[in-house]
């Protein structure tokens, strides 16, 4: 027979991987699952996914009038925040969503098998729909303004991949430690909500930068931060010349980026085949 | 031929936590765990909170292609986290576990059902988490709904359906899966009696077509039923394995302590006092032959030999019944004999009692037997667990269960009368 399964304490699964890619099926209707659940008894459906940061973007100008806090010349203040909340959005959706789905669905964990990283992965898709359609906001801005963006643009995935790394990496790492220590449960949305306020959402960190006189330590500091990265990338990418990437940040921020989700996969790893035992 | 299923010493330890009441670890305990542990070692004090459990130890078998496998045990035997390691939901601690060939597993019907859902809907998803693919789903996709008999409910959500139509839809999905080797646990006693003997025939065709079937039940009839051969579990440990009658009349006797048959006649201390001693019981048929099993339709003879060894006492018989989980399903005693009143002479006597066929329910009874007087009492021998039977029943349609397949609660299964007059 072709095939042959070995269960043994501790064997290291020599086709994990290819075992993850067998079950995409399950993969895709997990994502596809969630999506059609998430709207199902919602009167406006897909709609919320604009709703909600339209509300939050809207807060975000205000405030930031209120405040008179400084955008960079020539740029509109609702496409300045739009470019921060949309992927500040995506990342703590694609986080919260992820940290919690093991919990969410422990009953498949408890009487299935499949590799569990597909749970956490998932549930991304979710979050990625939710982004891509939210983009619409965006893009409305850019046509009431009349706001023209550049060739910077087409990076614009390359940072989408950003943000989509460091949610999914640190998303499964808080996932797996969700199943045995519950008190992550409160730790995420006080991530999420202190996040907002330090990263650069309400302001720009390059126009920060240029105005004030910042050593460059607390710029790396800062840039620890991988959604300073992300959000610096998109502001980039569709302000065009308005804002400079601050690249050694960028490649910092890329460098958390990858170290989180490999140490997000490696715990993961580690400890999913005592899953069914302690959730 | 190489076993479908090689199992070699296989093993699971959890740690019995005893220190908190909270399932679950929160970082304080954590934190507050190892200040203890801290001071405890200051203090030279030992502070081992937890304990080790091993719910399988050294289990080894093999199963073979075709086969159709019964486990059996008492709770906490070890059958589900068996069933959980072949699974690969969790993993042993030690041992090796050889599987050829593909493995769905069923350990609770409708896994990952979503109430908001529809039943088209949820065909996809529950088949893609059993380990279906998309393809497949969908060449089966009618067939699955006409077993599950639901055409009309497909675009509603699950969540309208009544609890017969939802089950009859989980199992349905998981009926067309195709794997090698299914893995069931006991999550066949639901739906209706139609529905029911659909899901044996299909789990008998399943196992037709070579492939292998595992199957825990703490049900003997169910096992007898569907299983060629049979695992006892006790305490994590394999105490038997064989074809499915004979382990469980292992079961029985190891359990329960009991067979068939008991006798005392040549040891030196008897059951019983200076007036009345216990020399053997049996249970058997109406021709007088011991038997482990009978059929539920047919009496079953229950025999004490017993030694008096005065002149003059007088006293009567007494039994008392017990099933598997238990339960005293009734008890007896001799009112009716000629002899009971009567002052005995010395001598051997055997007094025998009859249960009538369609009386008993399935499964495994135990005996205890006494004599005693009424007036005044008095006991002079009183044993429990003495002898133990196990009654079936092949639904031929003449018991009380008729044609209904499945689980069938209730400690005695009387066949009784019917009428019904219109007004």
């Amino acid at each position: 027979m072709e095939n042959r399964i070995i269960i043994e304490p501790g064997a290291k699964r020599k086709n994990y991987w290819r075992d993850l890619w067998n079950f995409r099926g399950l993969f895709y209707f997990l994502a596809w699952r969630d999506v059609i659940v998430r709207y199902k008894q919602a009167v406006i459906g897909i709609a919320w996914s604009v709703v909600k940061p339209l509300l939050t973007i809207i807060i975000f100008i205000v405030l930031g009038k209120l405040l008179h806090t400084a955008t960079p010349p020539g740029v509109p203040r609702a496409i300045l925040v739009c470019t921060a909340i949309l992927p500040w959005q995506f990342f703590s959706t694609a986080f919260s969503e992820s940290s919690n789905s093991l919990l969410a669905n422990s009953n498949l964990l408890t009487k299935v098998y499949f590799p569990r990283l597909i749970v956490p992965a998932s549930t991304i898709i979710v979050s990625l729909i939710d982004f891509l359609t939210s983009l619409g906001i965006l893009f409305l801005f850019m046509i009431y303004y009349r706001y023209m963006p550049g060739w910077n643009l087409i990076l614009l995935p390359v940072f989408l991949l950003q943000a989509t790394m460091i949610s999914m990496g640190a998303g499964i790492y808080i996932a797996a430690l969700n199943v045995k220590y519950r008190d992550f449960k409160f730790l995420v949305p006080f991530i999420v909500q202190f996040g907002l306020y330090i990263s650069p959402v309400a302001f720009s960190s390059d126009y920060v930068y240029q105005s004030v006189k910042i050593p460059e330590a607390v710029k790396y500091i800062y840039s620890l931060n991988p959604m300073v990265g992300v959000i610096d990338g998109f502001r980039w990418c569709i302000l065009g010349g308005k804002t400079n990437l601050y690249l050694p940040g960028f490649l910092l921020s890329i460098v958390v980026c990858i170290l989180s989700l490999i140490l997000g996969i490696w715990y993961f790893r580690k400890v999913e085949k005592s899953f069914a035992d302690v959730i | 031929m190489e076993p479908v299923i090689k199992i070699e010493n296989v093993g699971k330890k959890y740690f019995l936590s005893h220190h908190t009441k909270d399932k679950y670890l929160t970082l304080r305990d954590m934190i507050s765990d190892g200040m203890k542990a801290i001071f405890g070692k200051q203090q030279g004090k030992s502070t081992n909170l937890s304990e080790e459990f091993w719910a399988l130890k050294d289990v080894s078998f093999e199963i073979h292609k075709g086969d159709r496998i019964g486990i059996i045990g008492r709770n906490g035997a070890g059958k589900s986290t068996l069933l959980k390691i072949l699974s690969r939901i969790t993993e042993p601690t030690t041992g090796k576990i050889t599987i050829n060939g593909n493995i769905a597993s069923l350990l609770e019907v409708g896994t990952g059902f979503h109430p908001e859902l529809s039943g088209r809907e949820n065909i996809f998803l529950n088949g893609a988490i059993l380990g279906m693919s998309k393809t497949e789903i969908e060449s089966k996709f009618d067939e699955i709904v006409a077993f599950a008999e639901i055409e009309r409910f497909l675009d509603t959500p699950v969540k309208r359906y009544s609890s017969g139509m939802y089950v009859r839809l989980a199992f349905s999905i998981a009926a067309h899966l195709e794997p090698d080797i299914l893995i069931i646990d006991e999550v066949l006693a639901v739906g209706d009696a139609t529905f029911q003997k659909k899901c044996l025939g299909k789990i008998e065709e399943v196992s037709g077509h070579g492939r292998t079937v595992l199957f825990v039940s703490h049900n003997m009839e169910t096992v007898t039923r569907l299983c060629n051969k049979a695992v006892l579990l006790k305490a994590g440990s394999v105490q038997a394995v064989g074809n499915t009658e004979d382990v469980i009349n292992t079961y029985m006797r190891s359990d329960f302590g009991t067979t068939a048959r008991r006798s005392w006649a040549t040891d030196a201390k008897k059951p019983g006092d200076e007036t009345v001693n216990l020399l053997e019981v049996r249970v058997h048929d109406k021709d007088f032959k011991t038997e482990e099993t009978y059929d539920i339709t047919r009496p079953v003879g229950i025999s004490m030999d017993y030694e008096v060894l005065n002149d003059g006492d007088v006293f009567t018989h007494s039994f008392n019944f017990f099933n598997e989980q238990g339960i005293n399903i009734f008890n007896v005693h001799d009112t009716v004999s000629e002899i009971r009143n009567k002052p005995r002479s010395k001598g051997i006597y055997t007094t025998t009692m009859w249960i009538p066929g369609n009386m008993l329910a399935e499964g495994i009874v135990i005996v205890g037997v006494a004599i005693i007087k009424i007036e005044p009492f008095k006991i002079y021998f009183h044993e429990m667990d003495v002898v133990s039977f196990n009654v079936t029943d092949e639904i031929r349609g003449d018991s009380a269960r008729g044609h209904y397949v499945l689980g069938f609660p209730g400690a005695v299964r009387p066949l009784l009368q019917w009428q019904t007059i219109k007004k």
